[in-house]
This record gives C-alpha cells, sequence and structure tokens, in this order.
C-alpha cells in the first residue's frame, strides 16, 4: 500500500469510468477495495496483481481472484488488450520505472485508468518553498527516508508522459482535497495547483 | 512377522475395503508408454451427496504415497483419513453441501491397479510388467471414474504435492470438464533435484536383497529396509530446515550423553527410523517406484511444444494456486511460473503464498491461512457455478 487507505477518495472516480461486465486488471490491487466494489456494483470480471503478500492472502480469502506480483516485473506475462481495463490506482509513484509500466498498461488494456497523487498540489509546493523540507500530508503520510513512493510527478508531467508514450487523454479528473472533482472546464495549470490527486483515462 | 505384513497390504491391493469400480476388456486404460492396461480397477470413497444438478463434485487428487481414504479412517493404518483437518461435515471443504470425490491412484496400492495387483495373464503380482504409469494416465483413469458418477463438470479439483499435479493435468486435459482447480505446493514438472531425491529412494529399495528385481512377493518377502530409508530421505524434503531445527534441534534421544556409536543418539534419527518404519507397513515398495516415476515424468509444458500457456490456452477454469515459503521441494518460483504462464492464457487466477516454516509438508496441517484461501476461492466459485450455500 503506497498511500493512506482512508483517503482513496479516487476509489469511486474510478469506478464510474468502468462500464457493468468489464474486464478489468487492477494493478496494485491493495486490500481488494476497487475490485470488491466493481465486482459488487458493476458485476465485474476483475483480477488483480498486488505486491504485499498479507493483502493478496486477504483478497483471496474474501473470494477475489488475485495474485501477488509486482507492477514492475510481472506485468510483461499478460497478453495484448487481455483486458477491458488496466487500472493502476495510487501506485504509479510507488514504480521503479512509471514509464515501461504506463507502457505495459496500455498494452493490456483496451483503456488504462491511471490514479495519483499530485505533486503540483499547493500544500506541496508551499511545504518546499516554505519549510524547504519534503511534504508529510495526510495524503502522503511518509518520510522522505521511508516513503515507498519514489517517482512523484505532478498532473502536468504525467500528461507530458502520456503525450510521449503516444496515449490519449479520453478523460481526466482533478480531486481536491475532500475527494470533490474539480471543475471540468478548468485549464491544466488551475487542476495542477489545486488537484490534491488525478484521475487518468487512457487509451492507445 | 514380513509375510504377514505382505499379506495385509495384498487384501487392500485386489479386494480394498473401500468402494472400487472394475473395468473390463471392453474399457482398457490407454497408457502414454504405448501399451492399454487391460483390466483395471479403480478404488475410490465418496463423501456427501451429489445433487440432482451433479454439480457440486469435488474431486480430491492425493500425493505420493497419499490414498482415497481423504476424510475417514484409514484402513491399514487405522488413523485419520489423510486431510480430515480440511475435509468434513461442517468443515472447510463442507461435505453437507459439496460431494467429495476421492481415488487411489493407477499405480497405487490401496486397491487401484497398481504394481501390487494380481495380473491376470500370470495370476502373480504384476511387480516391474506393469507399464510406467504417468500422472496423464492416472487423470485418464480417474475421468472414466467421473463418467461412471454421471458427472459432467467437477466443480473443483484439488490436490497437493503430486496431486497438484493431477489438478494441473485435469485442467489441461479436460477443461471443460473443470469449474475450478486448486493446486497447492506443486509445479508444471519435476525439478533436477526432485528427480535425483526420487532416484535415490528408488537405488535404496533396488538395493536391498529382499526386493528381487521387484518380485519379492513371490519370495514371501519386503525390501523393507531399503523402503525405509527412502521414505527417511524423501520425508527430510517435505520439512525445512527451520521446522527440524525447532521441532529437534541437537537433541538427544533418551539419553543423556553420546554413546560413542551408531544408534539413534539425536531424536531426529529416532524420528526418521519411526517414518521408515511406520511407511514400511502401509506401502508397497513398488508402487513407491512407479509414483515417483510419474512426477518425474511429468512436465506440462513439454506436452505442449514446450510453452506452459498452451497448456492452457483458452481455459475458463478458474484457478487458485497456493504455495509455502518453506517448501524447498516445490519452492515458490513453480507457482509463480504457473501463475504467469495461466496470466499469459487469460485466465483467472488467484495465488498465495503462505509464510510458514513448517515445509512441503505444510499443505496437510492445520494452517489457518491455507484454510481461509481455500474458503474465498471455493466460496466465490460457488458463487460463480450458482451452488448454494
Amino acid at each position: 500500500m503506497s498511500v493512506n487507505r482512508d483517503q482513496r477518495v479516487d476509489l469511486e472516480v474510478v469506478a464510474n469510468l468502468i462500464p457493468p461486465q468489464s474486464r478489468v486488471l487492477d494493478v496494485g490491487s491493495g486490500d481488494g477495495s476497487l475490485l470488491e466494489l466493481l465486482q459488487d456494483t458493476k458485476q465485474v470480471d476483475g483480477r488483480g496483481l498486488e505486491l504485499s503478500q498479507r493483502g493478496v492472502n486477504e483478497c483471496v480469502a474474501r473470494g477475489l481472484s488475485v495474485i501477488q506480483g509486482d507492477a514492475d516485473k510481472d506485468l510483461e506475462f499478460y497478453p495484448d488488450k487481455g483486458f477491458d481495463f488496466v487500472v493502476l490506482s495510487q501506485t504509479l509513484q510507488a514504480t521503479r520505472n512509471p514509464k515501461l509500466v504506463l507502457d505495459e498498461l496500455l498494452r493490456i488494456g483496451n483503456r488504462a485508468i491511471v490514479s495519483f497523487p499530485n505533486f503540483g498540489h499547493w500544500r506541496v509546493r508551499l511545504s518546499l518553498f516554505i519549510q524547504g523540507r519534503m511534504p508529510v500530508t495526510k495524503d502522503l503520510p511518509y518520510s522522505w527516508y521511508d516513503t515507498p513512493n519514489i517517482h512523484f510527478c505532478t498532473i502536468r508531467d504525467f500528461v507530458n508522459l502520456c503525450d510521449e508514450l503516444g496515449a490519449t487523454v479520453e478523460k481526466a479528473t482533478a480531486l481536491d482535497a475532500a475527494g470533490q472533482k474539480i471543475g471540468l472546464s478548468m485549464p491544466w495549470w488551475f487542476w495542477n495547483f489545486f488537484g490534491q490527486q488525478a484521475v487518468f483515462l487512457l487509451k492507445r | 512377522m514380513a509375510v504377514l505384513r505382505a499379506r495385509k497390504t495384498n487384501n487392500e491391493v485386489d479386494q480394498p475395503s473401500s468402494p472400487v469400480l472394475r473395468f473390463g476388456s471392453d474399457k482398457p486404460l490407454k497408457l502414454d508408454a504405448g501399451t492399454l492396461l487391460s483390466p483395471f480397477q479403480i478404488a475410490y470413497q465418496t463423501y456427501g451427496t451429489l445433487n440432482d444438478a451433479r454439480s457440486n463434485a469435488i474431486l480430491v487428487c492425493h500425493a505420493l504415497t497419499g490414498d482415497q481414504h481423504v476424510a475417514s479412517t484409514n484402513p491399514v493404518t487405522g488413523k485419520p483419513g489423510w486431510w480430515e483437518v480440511l475435509i468434513g461435515p461442517g468443515k472447510i471443504i463442507d461435505t453437507n453441501r459439496f460431494f467429495v470425490i476421492c481415488s487411489n491412484v493407477i499405480g497405487g496400492c490401496l486397491g487401484s491397479t497398481g504394481p501390487a495387483s494380481t495380473n491376470p495373464a500370470t495370476d502373480k503380482p504384476y511387480g516391474l510388467d506393469l507399464p510406467i504409469i504417468t500422472i496423464r494416465d492416472m487423470v485418464r483413469a480417474q475421468q472414466m471414474l467421473i463418467d461412471h458418477f454421471g458427472i459432467e463438470k467437477l466443480f473443483c479439483v484439488l490436490g497437493g504435492s503430486m496431486g497438484g499435479m493431477q489438478v494441473l493435468e485435469w485442467a489441461s486435459s479436460y477443461p471443460e470438464r473443470v469449474f475450478s482447480a486448486l493446486p497447492i505446493a506443486t509445479g508444471a514438472r519435476h525439478s533436477s533435484q526432485n528427480i535425483a531425491f526420487h532416484e535415490v529412494g528408488r537405488q535404496a529399495v533396488m538395493a536391498d536383497p529382499d526386493w528381487h528385481g521387484g518380485k519379492y512377493f513371490e519370495h514371501g518377502k519386503r525390501p523393507e529396509k531399503g523402503l525405509a530409508v527412502a521414505r527417511m530421505a524423501a520425508h527430510i524434503t517435505y520439512l525445512s530446515e527451520a521446522a527440524l531445527h525447532r521441532k529437534f534441534g541437537r537433541n538427544l534421544q533418551d539419553r543423556e550423553a553420546l554413546t560413542f556409536g551408531f544408534d539413534a543418539d539425536f531424536q531426529i534419527e529416532s524420528y526418521l527410523r519411526h517414518q521408515g518404519m511406520t511407511f514400511v507397513d502401509r506401502f508397497d515398495a513398488n508402487s513407491y517406484l512407479y509414483m515417483t516415476r510419474s512426477m518425474d515424468y511429468f512436465d506440462l509444458a513439454a506436452d505442449h511444444g514446450g510453452r506452459l500457456a498452451d497448456a492452457f490456452a483458452g481455459t475458463k477454469t478458474r484457478f487458485c494456486l497456493v504455495s509455502f515459503t518453506s517448501d524447498w521441494l516445490f519452492p515458490t518460483e513453480e507457482s509463480r511460473s504457473i501463475v504467469h504462464a495461466l496470466n499469459a492464457a487469460g485466465a483467472s487466477v488467484s495465488f498465495v503464498e503462505i509464510e510458514t516454516d513448517r515445509g512441503h509438508d505444510a499443505f496437510l496441517l492445520d494452517e489457518p491461512e491455507l484454510f481461509a484461501a481455500i474458503n474465498g476461492f471455493i466460496g466465490s466459485a460457488a458463487r460463480a457455478r450458482g451452488l448454494s450455500a
């Protein structure tokens, strides 16, 4: 688990992007919250890949189809376009090679849904600017030396990476601290400043 | 004494106390060795009731020295069934809900045709005249048993170790007949190290002068010493260094000091000798040769052009694999490579690695996390199959 679970306001936003009966792979499925939500409300054919063995065992005990594995290493075993949606929620920043992982998501899924904490959020900027220290917030509770989040990015950084990989942004949403969507018509710089989290729907 | 014990095992061999299904010359068993086995018989046990839709059947596949008595008293040892911790009324695999079938594998010695069975052509035990039996042969025979019950699709096939190999073979050979598959502590092939251990065991049996080229029954003997040594060596591989040290350490057996001799000074020696001795009371030496060989020959990828994923192409079966951290006979990597193949085949798969120091044998023991995983997997599969709770 790479971010505070209570703060997973992005789950519902992600779930709303997925139509019923889809084939879904949740990469970094954690305790299985999203898979369970999708199975209960959308009757999806859901699979999970999770790094922590404890998370996996809990998921399987709850009847979810989850395997232990590493997003950096184990995505290569999945066939091209094997899923309608591949979800990477709050995990991209914890991968060793985010570019490769995103590339794999776009290969395996007809669509990829990626959510991540926005390092361009004003609180983060303020912490660096005023205190000159790496931010520790409710959303990002780790100190710099013990964080699993080794590849933070801002919303703008992510949009650039999508361009580089030839991915089309079909939908994007920024969420504020309360998990509320930030006005749809706002420009990127606004989202990048006020969005605490971002959810992207991608296709290639 | 040896002769008496030999006769006792023999009674379970041709006329087992469990139900037995006999196939005449009209229904031979096609063997991978290229010959037909006929007549032949399958001894089995069932627990629970098959529902009207015949959709609640679970096939349990036993391991190397297991048998059909999975959830009821073993007629040879008088001990509880080998998986009674898991299977029975109100247990994780609830026989009030499911119809559980377990059969002795072909090549075994508890009632299914094996090397100790009487060869109708000679009226003597087959001995080494029985063709080599493969995992696929065992599964082919089980399939004929399932046909006999009129079951088109098994709700679940599960088993550990050699039983897990049978599960994988079932899912690969008869995917349309397996709704869910639960291979535990197993591999899609036997590793070089595992073949090596088996070869040590076989050589121990064959080096015993009482083996008589496999014709020991005709000499009124059994290669007990050789088989006991084989079992002792194998038993070490079922445990782990940590568990052995935890249980026995360097503790001495009923003595205060070393005896400066070759008695069983250490508890671990005494324990292994006991394991070897009790094993020869219940198991046929030739059957041990055949069982170990079947595992050595197993290589599911090789049967599919070297690509394991092709063994599961297009499968609709739901899989759950389980491995144990301290299992060095079938390490987690073996299960993981099956998981990767299933991923590549687009299969529905769960995979749980359980932290324990109890080694390979952990699958037979009371392991709460194992039970939780099986419970979750069986439960969700039952919902998908439309089986009421």
